[in-house]
């Protein structure tokens, strides 16, 4: 377990400690590969060290526990192998040499190091949305923060953010943010969604809003931040109609210190744009194929740098397919790809990953739909391959298996994934 | 005989499964829309006596973070969560804290423990 870089050479460099990271570093190491991870904060984790709610590892675990008891058995199982890893880190410049070498400037708190890598994880996660993302301009007085720098605040260094708190968005670290605000006694004036429906998660929006009483305002937007003495005083809310415009004569201020933005993830594709990956704009992640090869030959995503998840159990699940994946890489010396099959968006559905298959494995699809819809089928149209759905929401995401033999039978070079109503 | 029908969303996991509950004169008489086992249990709990367990931080001397994250062993009423919590605002341990250490024994006496849930390393001189 040295905790810096020991080589010079790698077969697999893990960009990112967090939940994706560690479980493909384990997968990797177990597989036989010499494994590198790099962290950028001070220690392993990643997000779930601050997710101090329970909620984690019911699907990987089988338990119901909070984000560090969940993240710290892969921690704790890391630092008994010989996998290096390096903490307060981060690849500076990556550069593609060729399929089975990638250089990568390091810059350490030791100084700065060159590692040759035969493959890449890239599982550094997501970036939340700002407020300048969700149309709120303006002065920036003291007290907008991000519903994470919130958590971080609070729950990693045990910093109060505010007293009378606005929340903007629904997503999903709003809504547990609202909850924990109101437990350690600041009032939480409303969560403000532009949507007519919660981003977040149902069961986040009952047991973070309707058990403390939190009003939730669907419809609405905020359209100006009022300040007074260099922090926030108040917001002015609006509610909105179609097409989202603000409807004249709704405007109420609402007065509050802190303004939380939980306007959801984006996944961070810099070092992989850098490397000249193809991304996606709908998932805004990269473009992969089904072993989570992006297209640049052995740079492999994981987690919420792939596509935004909604369980910390399909980061981890994307990791080890990725480590596996990767390993294939190393063994077989690239993954071959003779006519792939593109994947095409159809009826309800607003995004997926893989984009792309090469038609040699299993594919596991994760997908969102574009807006809510009862009683459907989700439908893999050109393999006839469809499965009941009694409920899709945008805030659920949708995890389907399907099987090589099924994939094979493909006629066309293009797979349409469609939401169609079942009568 | 009065018969009630009570809506419930399930928290266990995060699918948010939504389960009817059918009672009569306070009995449950059908559970309908849960799909594992842990949320039959769950809503079985919710129609009588709603319980959560309690999340926070409590402060932490001497560590490589100024708090530890903690929680209740087990679920306490909902009714008392806020209650829970401001017992737990006094409260400073030393580091260094294991994940499942007691913090606090028997919290508001309800026979329930608060345990640890991050460590708190020993802060190293640097």
């Amino acid at each position: 377990m040295p905790d810096r870089i020991t080589k010079k050479d790698y077969d697999i460099v893990v960009i990112g400690g967090g939940p994706a990271g560690l479980a493909a570093a384990l997968k990797a190491r177990e597989k036989g590969l010499e494994t590198l991870v790099v962290e950028t904060r001070d220690r392993l984790g990643g997000i779930p060290l601050q997710c101090i709610h329970p909620g984690f590892g019911i699907h990987y675990f089988k338990e119901d526990m909070t984000g560090p008891e969940f993240v710290y058995r892969f921690i704790d199982k890391l630092l008994s192998t010989d996998i290096d890893y390096t903490v307060k880190s981060y690849v500076n410049i990556a550069k593609y040499v060729s399929p089975m070498e990638k250089k990568l400037e390091i810059i350490t708190p030791y100084g700065t190091e060159i590692v040759r890598t035969k493959t890449i994880i890239y599982a550094a996660g997501a970036r939340e949305r700002t407020r300048y993302e969700i149309g709120i301009t303006g002065p920036n007085p003291a007290g907008i923060m991000t519903a994470g720098e919130a958590q971080t605040l609070m729950d990693m260094y045990g910093v109060m953010p505010g007293k009378r708190i606005l929340i903007v968005g629904s997503g999903d670290v709003g809504l547990i943010m609202a909850r924990r605000f109101v437990l350690e006694g600041a009032e939480v004036v409303g969560v403000v969604e532009i949507l007519p429906y919660p981003s977040g998660l149902i069961r986040n929006v009952q047991q973070c809003l309707k058990d403390y009483g939190i009003p939730l305002l669907l419809s609405h937007m905020v359209i100006s931040v009022k300040k007074r003495n260099g922090r926030v005083s108040s917001a002015v809310v609006v509610k909105v109609g179609e097409n989202f415009k603000p409807i004249q004569g709704t405007e109420t201020e609402i007065e509050c210190d802190t303004i939380v933005i939980a306007a959801g993830l984006k996944p961070r594709t810099k070092l992989l744009e850098s490397l000249g990956a193809q991304i996606d704009p709908r998932t805004k992640g990269p473009v992969v194929n089904e072993y989570f090869e992006t297209t640049i030959p052995g740079v492999f995503v994981a987690g919420n740098a792939l596509i935004i998840n909604d369980y910390v159990d399909y980061a981890v699940e994307q990791g080890e397919l990725a480590a596996l994946a990767a390993t294939k890489y190393v063994d077989e010396k690239g993954i071959r790809i003779k006519k792939p099959v593109k994947i095409i968006l159809g009826r309800n559905m607003r995004l997926i990953v893989p984009q792309i298959l090469t038609l040699t494995s299993d594919a596991l699809f994760y997908g969102r739909v574009a807006r809510p819809e009862d009683n459907v089928w989700l439908s893999f149209k050109e393999i006839g391959f469809k499965i009941p759905q009694l409920k899709v929401l945008p805030s659920i995401m949708i995890r389907q298996k399907i099987r090589l033999d099924k994939l094979k039978s493909i006629g066309t070079n293009a797979l349409t994934v469609e939401v169609m109503p079942r009568d | 005989m009065t018969k009630q029908v009570k809506k419930i969303i399930c928290i266990v996991c995060p699918r948010g499964c939504e389960i009817t509950v059918e009672l009569e004169d306070g009995k449950i008489k059908s559970i309908k829309g849960y799909s594992c086992s842990l949320g039959k249990q769950y809503a079985e709990k919710e129609v009588v006596n709603p319980e959560r367990i309690l999340m926070s931080t409590v402060k932490c001397v001497g560590g490589d973070l100024p708090v530890v994250s903690v929680k209740t062993a087990k679920p306490i009423p909902l009714s008392r969560m806020i209650e829970a919590s401001k017992a737990l605002a006094d409260i400073v341990v030393e580091a260094p804290v294991k994940i499942g250490d007691k913090i606090v024994e028997n919290l508001l006496g309800l026979g329930i423990d608060v345990i640890a849930t991050r460590p708190c390393h020993k802060q190293k001189e640097e």
